[in-house]
């Protein structure tokens, strides 16, 4: 049988997609409204701090984190061929990397807390 | 040994231009491009963690940033880019998960409209629960 990386590839594509489906509308609404000055309780240093220091919250954090950045990666990588951009291979170790590493950067933030 | 190939295949240009050929495909591209408002607003939290690590004052200052003109113009564009996300996905989950029951399969309407009241509700619920009304 042929070896291939693709469902590992798409398999946090399709998780990060429906993560981001259900919950990014929702959580760019809780920094608009922070934006316009009314800051969601959520976004107040104590809560905020509170939530990060849990271990409940640094999963679900860097889960969200991790996830939405990879199908970000993905589809970018995705896009890129379609308008044209044939190194393929390039792209992919450039994006997935980038997703890989900002997410570790999150990580690192986290248990800096 | 390889052959020796004379003949000249013809190349069909690949540029972005196709895009803008059909509604459909601008559509289709719009799809694909909210990915990097999504990436974008992820990795701003991202830079939010490191401003919370970095104790309150940093944290206020990334809040007061957030109230910036450019700040409001790209949460508005990444809402809106977030929620076509959030509308092509589910249109397209029926196509992803057909759920089949005895002979029949369920309407994709049923499957896309499961999901846009899941979500209505999960938005509502995580809105109240950080406190944004």
């Amino acid at each position: 049988m042929a070896r291939s990386n693709k469902p590992i590839v798409w398999g946090p594509f399709a998780a990060g997609g429906t993560l981001t489906a259900f919950l990014t509308p929702a959580l760019v609404t809780l920094t608009l409204l922070a934006g316009l000055g009314h800051v969601p309780d959520v976004l107040a240093y104590e809560s905020l701090h509170a939530f990060a220091v849990h271990w409940l919250g640094k999963v679900a954090l860097i889960t969200v984190i991790f996830l939405s950045l990879w199908s970000v990666a993905h589809r970018l990588r995705i896009t890129l061929y379609d308008i044209g951009v044939r190194a393929d291979s390039g792209v992919a170790a450039v994006l997935y990397s980038a997703a890989g590493l900002a997410s570790i950067a999150a990580a690192v933030f986290l248990f800096r807390l | 040994m390889a052959e020796e190939v004379s003949r000249k295949p013809y190349v069909r240009e690949m540029t972005y231009r196709w895009i803008f050929r059909h509604p459909r495909y601008v559509r289709y591209m719009a799809r694909e491009f909210s990915c990097l408002f999504i990436g974008a607003w992820t990795l701003m939290m991202v830079w939010g963690l490191q401003q919370l690590a970095e104790g309150r004052a940093s944290w206020e200052a990334f809040l007061e940033m957030l109230r910036s003109p450019w700040s409001i113009a790209f949460h508005c564009l990444a809402l809106g880019f977030s929620l076509y996300h959030t509308v092509t996905w589910f249109n397209l989950t029926p196509k992803a998960l057909p759920v089949q029951i005895g002979e029949a399969f369920v309407p994709d309407a049923v499957i896309a409209g499961a999901h846009y009241a899941a979500w209505a509700l999960l938005s509502l619920v995580l809105l109240k629960l950080a406190g944004a009304y």
